[in-house]
């Protein structure tokens, strides 16, 4: 089974987000994202100061047997994309819900997030 | 629209084991255990044991038998010692793939063929078809066998464990008939599809189970893993190794492939041999590449290859390669490109300059 934290809201694409206090979020992919995608060798991230819509691809992380784009969860703006995935993509295989998360950014339209899936909804997609 | 997926006698085990089952050429088959840069590793370091039972097999036998064969193989099959296994392609009269092929000699007038499993009632229907007058006949044998690929370089010590017979002097391409594991009548062949030194066994399938977990079990020691068909495949791709439907098709042929080496124009009349001799002579419209990328990026199967703005070509196979730590991949490029230094591939809108190689990744 796999690891579905409480403390965060999903995309039905397997992508989640934690959103603090002072109106910036970080995102990641699900546990369930990378044990289906299996090895990654790479991680392609947008450069700070990149915008995105609620769904708009916001980068790929590929594996050994394909790529897949990222969604973005919400509307928002880059301020911090992770290097640490750089030399070690395999984070995501390790660490999907902390070392391995992928942008920071800043939320445009707190609105959005009750659209998205609470744990127990996402994990009901599973 | 589909038929329902084939199971191999190791699917329980498989599934025990942990594999992830994924639905590949009509069968359900484990993608990977792990995963599948640990267990491509393993395959390189010490050892892996692959379920390959979904590939096909023939028996071929009759007072024809290695005339039937050679005039439908490219490759001359009337030379092959008993005891000895060859590669060979069966080509189209355009020559086309129709598969690739291991032809196990058992008899002076007695072969077993390993086909690919997508292709083997196809390669069945098509041998039975070119019998004509021959003293020979066609057994279609694939749900009798169960196989399993024992690849690495601690391979050899493993069976060893395993099985009473002699395998020092199993040369390469070599085979016995023995038993592994208390099973008798299993075909031990020093033969792979790896790049790493190791054997296949060719196994009654109702013996399957117990030498492969009389296998997991005395290896387990020695760093012995199941292996599944993604690190198959990555494996095979380090070493250059084609797969039918990607680096040879209908619409490839072993001289555009980089097979020629297969192909014997001295022999006797074969299906194909024109067409194939004319590419020879001529050279072929579009060939094949093997390349690695300086890029984080894999180039995917159908991904563009440019020579500056122009499109000469498409890849046909990309992976990463686990022991490179960077993409590989093959492309299918217009003659005249073959050699450019200077083609590029498109990912996702980058431009990513292909760096080709003469040799396979590893030998």
């Amino acid at each position: 089974m796999s690891n579905v934290p409480a403390d965060l809201h999903y995309t039905k694409d397997h992508e989640w987000i934690k959103v603090a206090a002072d109106g910036t979020a970080v995102i990641g992919i699900t546990d369930h994202a990378q044990a289906a995608l299996g090895d990654v060798t790479f991680v392609d991230l947008p450069k700070v100061g990149a915008s995105f819509n609620h769904g708009d691809v916001f980068g790929t992380v590929e594996s050994v047997k394909a790529a897949s784009d990222l969604y973005s969860p919400i509307s928002c703006e880059v301020v911090e994309a992770n290097a640490d995935l750089n030399n070690s993509p395999d984070l995501v295989n390790r660490e999907p819900y902390g070392g391995a998360w992928m942008i920071k950014v800043k939320v445009k339209n707190p609105a959005e997030l009750a659209s998205l899936l609470d744990a127990a909804g996402y994990a009901a997609t599973l | 629209m589909s038929a329902p997926l084939s199971r191999t006698p190791l699917f329980a085990l498989h599934v025990e084991l942990g594999g992830r089952i994924v639905p590949f050429a009509g069968w359900e088959m484990p993608v990977q255990y792990t995963g599948i840069i640990e267990e491509h590793m393993a395959v390189r370091n010490t050892a892996g044991l692959f379920d390959v039972s979904h590939m096909g097999e023939a028996r071929v036998r009759g007072r024809d038998a290695a005339k039937f064969l050679d005039g439908i193989m490219t490759n001359e099959m009337a030379t092959i010692k008993v005891g000895m296994a060859r590669y060979t392609v069966m080509c189209q009269p355009d020559g086309g793939c129709v598969d690739d092929l291991i032809v196990y000699r058992l008899a002076e007038e007695e072969f077993l063929i390993c086909l690919n499993a997508s292709n083997a009632p196809k390669d069945i229907a098509w041998m039975r078809a070119h019998i004509g007058t021959l003293q020979v006949e066609v057994l279609d044998e694939c749900a009798a066998w169960a196989q399993l690929a024992l690849q690495g370089p601690l391979a050899e010590k493993i069976l060893a464990l395993v099985t009473s017979t002699p395998l020092a002097s199993i040369k390469r391409f070599g085979f016995v008939l023995g038993e592994v594991a208390g099973a008798p009548g299993c075909l031990i062949s020093r033969t792979g599809y790896t790049g790493s030194p190791g054997f296949e066994l060719y196994l009654p399938a109702a013996s399957a189970e117990k030498v492969a977990r009389a296998l997991l079990a005395a290896g387990k020691p020695h760093g012995l893993v199941p292996a599944g068909l993604g690190a198959r495949d990555s494996l095979r791709l380090e070493a250059n190794y084609p797969l039918y439907g990607h680096e040879i098709s209908e619409k490839i042929s072993p001289i555009q492939a980089g097979l020629g080496w297969t192909v014997k124009f001295a022999k006797a009349d074969f299906i194909g041999r024109e067409a194939l001799h004319r590419q020879a002579q001529g050279g072929p419209t579009s060939s094949v590449i093997l390349f690695s990328l300086d890029d984080r990026r894999i180039a995917r199967q159908g991904a563009v290859v440019y020579s500056g703005e122009t499109p000469v070509g498409e890849v046909l196979s990309g992976t990463q390669s686990p022991v490179l730590g960077k993409p590989i991949g093959t492309a299918l490029v217009a003659a005249g490109h073959a050699a450019s230094a200077t083609l590029t591939v498109d990912i996702r809108g980058h431009r990513i300059p292909l760096r080709l190689s003469a040799e396979p990744f590893v030998k």
